[in-house]
């Protein structure tokens, strides 16, 4: 090694070194991300299946047709088949729910019909995220699951590890997309847009971390569940009134 | 004689390896992005992007603002909750540009969409059977949407009488 060699080398060094001390712009300046843990509640008893949800959220996310961030199911369930429900979701609700065809429905003793909004649950010990080979699915320190689009290669692990089935791969873009619980729109203080549209307050946005936010006091009076929590995601779409046989 | 004679292969080496770490150095500072790894295994600067996505739906507080009227009218009927784009659509190209005039429901199909009987709905919610209680006509006829009851009007469907929520709710 002669000495232009090592010059050349030391400078480069200095300038790689730069770089990585020059860290990220903080995101929002009111904005502090470890100020908030965010998650959803959701009372099914009071959802109407209007679909309006579904509709705004396709529009604030450019969600393509066909795929959905979030979706409404109709469960029907009789005594006779209280583990195996009948459950369906027409075009995700986006139109809402035409009645079932005569004949289609169960019609054993103690019948009962609801609706049951989903959508990305938000998990703090997301699977999603734990399977991603590269970083582009993450869980940000409010604690909102995101992909990046820069990063995804697309390879659908994520969308095979979510057991709610909420992600899907776009269709143009070849990446995984998902509800992102309109992070753009919480990170300026809106709520998400199912929640503004939804008629009946059956979805509110909720913030963990703030100890005035209504969920506590509803979670003290009301009994709430998680979807799958055998399944120990730390699931973060909390469910008021919620069947049994929901899965 | 000398030892160490050979050692300069030995310096050689290690000047080879030398340079090849300083190499990876640069290289990794040059492709993994600044803000990779600042809160976790991913890049940091993507949660700035996805939060500086363009917004659709305004907020009902924006709407609010101008619309202060509407909103008297709102609160006093059982529609109070209902947030303005819950009816209206995304409008927030409208609450940044005025001008842009929002185009305006058809109650008809917009009332439906909540107030159509299913036997999945709630007990609790008002629903009707539109083709039976309106026979096609706005809901707008007879109703005023921020304040729903009936408005003061003649132009009523023949036996609106026969079909209002309580009778849906009887027939399912």
């Amino acid at each position: 090694m002669n000495r232009r060699f090592f010059i050349t080398l030391t400078g480069a060094a200095a300038v790689a070194w730069d770089s990585v001390l020059a860290g990220a712009p903080e995101s929002s300046p009111n904005y502090k991300v470890t100020d908030h843990w965010w998650a959803m509640l959701i009372d099914v008893d009071k959802c109407i299946g209007c679909g309006n949800c579904v509709r705004a959220c396709s529009v604030e996310n450019d969600v393509p047709e066909g795929f959905f961030r979030t979706w409404v199911e109709r469960y029907q369930v009789d005594d006779m088949h209280l583990d195996d429900p009948l459950v369906d979701s027409p075009n995700g609700a986006k139109n809402g729910f035409p009645p079932l065809p005569p004949g289609k429905g169960l019609t054993g003793p103690g019948v009962k019909e609801f609706f049951v909004p989903k959508l990305c649950n938000h998990c703090a010990d997301s699977p999603c995220t734990q399977v991603c080979p590269v970083g582009a699915t993450f869980t940000t320190p409010d604690g909102v699951v995101l992909v990046d689009e820069t990063y995804c290669l697309g390879c659908r692990y994520c969308v095979e590890a979510c057991p709610y089935g909420c992600r899907f791969i776009h269709p143009e873009k070849n990446v995984a997309q998902k509800c992102t619980l309109c992070y753009h729109r919480i990170t300026k203080g809106l709520t998400t847009a199912c929640c503004e549209a939804c008629p009946t307050s059956s979805r509110m946005l909720a913030d963990l971390k703030n100890p005035n936010d209504p969920i506590h006091e509803f979670m003290k009076k009301h009994s709430v569940q998680v979807l799958k929590p055998h399944m120990a995601t730390g699931a973060k779409a909390f469910y008021a009134n919620l069947d049994g046989s929901v899965r | 004689m000398n030892r160490f004679k050979d050692s300069e292969h030995l310096l050689r080496v290690t000047g080879v390896f030398l340079a090849g770490i300083v190499l990876f150095l640069c290289l990794r500072a040059w492709f993994v992005p600044k803000s990779f790894g600042q809160y976790g295994h991913y890049r940091a600067d993507s949660i700035t992007e996805i939060a500086a996505l363009p917004i659709r739906h305004a907020g009902h507080e924006v709407c609010e603002s101008c619309h202060a009227d509407v909103l008297e009218v709102k609160h006093t009927g059982k529609h109070a909750n209902v947030n303005c784009e819950a009816c209206h659509g995304p409008l927030a190209k409208h609450a940044e540009d005025p001008s842009i005039k929002p185009v305006l429901p058809d109650t008809a199909v917009l009332c439906a969409r909540c107030h159509e009987a299913n036997s999945a709905k709630p007990k609790w919610f008002p629903q009707v059977v539109t083709a039976e209680h309106s026979q096609g006509l706005p809901c707008n006829t007879c109703h005023q949407p921020h304040k729903p009851g009936l408005k003061d009007t003649d132009a009523k469907p023949a036996d609106s009488k026969t079909a209002d929520s309580k009778t849906a709710e009887a027939k399912k």
